[in-house]
């Protein structure tokens, strides 16, 4: 486990509670990002504030990077295909199931959701089984 | 302070803890699952972060009928496991193990100007779409 980073995970981990409940506590919902996501786009209800949620999102990180001055680690495989098919089924998934990483990982098991607590289990394992298929074929991601 | 203002606000701070948490790194996503080989556990101290500070307040605010803004609080109505339910967690699970993004981190992903994630949101978008036929 030579890239475990216990501290800044736990530390960025809490900020995303912090989040997700003053959200929760002063708009009355739940900081799920699929649901926000796909409200934003199917929705008209709460469009704006979906949209600046995202928007959001996206100035967090800029603003942490401009700050620490720390450098930006993202490393993502090349293949098109490989991203193409893997948007689709997130897309498709956490619509089906109602919820992703945050929405039942974290606004669910928190609320000690049996659905949500069963779709984390289950995404996490269908993630695991899919690494594992993807290393054993010699795709190294 | 108004819905829009919060809204911003939240997301800007959900952004930057997924950055320090490191989850905005796809590889560092499938480390996590990779359990028979260099596995870094350290999603599982996100997620626990999380719950550490979400959990207790739920549970203090589980008999307020209301937001601070005067909105109803809103649960998912539905209850039980269905087949819609774990079919589309494994779908989400398979895409999450193919490139290491989940909703959250591929929104803030824009960040880094990579337009490959870019074509991930386009897909995700489009399997939003698809999610109508069922």
């Amino acid at each position: 486990m030579y890239n475990f980073t216990p501290i800044p995970s736990l530390i960025g981990g809490i900020i995303i509670g912090i989040s997700v409940i003053i959200f929760f506590y002063t708009t009355g919902r739940l900081a799920g990002i699929s649901g926000i996501f796909a409200n934003t786009i199917l929705n008209k209800k709460n469009r704006i504030s979906n949209l600046l949620f995202l928007i959001g999102l996206v100035i967090g990180p800029l603003f942490y990077f401009n700050i620490s001055k720390v450098q930006i680690n993202f490393e993502i495989t090349n293949s098109i295909i490989l991203i193409f098919i893997a948007g689709f089924l997130v897309g498709l998934g956490t619509r089906m199931s109602g919820g992703c990483t945050s929405g039942h990982g974290i606004c669910g098991i928190s609320r000690f959701s049996i659905r949500s607590i069963v779709a984390t289990i289950t995404f996490i394992a269908s993630g695991v089984v899919t690494v594992f298929i993807l290393q054993n074929f010699g795709i190294h991601l | 302070m108004n819905e829009k203002i919060i809204s911003l606000t939240c997301g800007i701070i959900f952004g930057i803890g997924l950055v320090i948490s490191g989850m905005t790194n796809p590889s560092k996503v499938i480390s996590f699952l990779s359990i028979t080989y260099n596995w870094d556990a350290s999603l599982i101290f996100v997620m626990g972060g999380a719950i550490i500070v979400t959990a207790p307040l739920f549970y203090l605010l589980r008999n307020n009928k209301n937001s601070l803004l005067g909105n109803e609080f809103s649960f998912p109505k539905k209850t039980g496991i269905n087949f819609k339910l774990i079919f589309g967690s494994i779908l989400f699970g398979t895409g999450w193990g193919l490139v290491g993004l989940c909703p959250g981190p591929s929104v803030s992903s824009i960040a880094v100007f990579n337009p490959l994630t870019l074509l991930f949101l386009l897909a995700m978008v489009l399997g939003i779409l698809f999610n109508k036929f069922f």
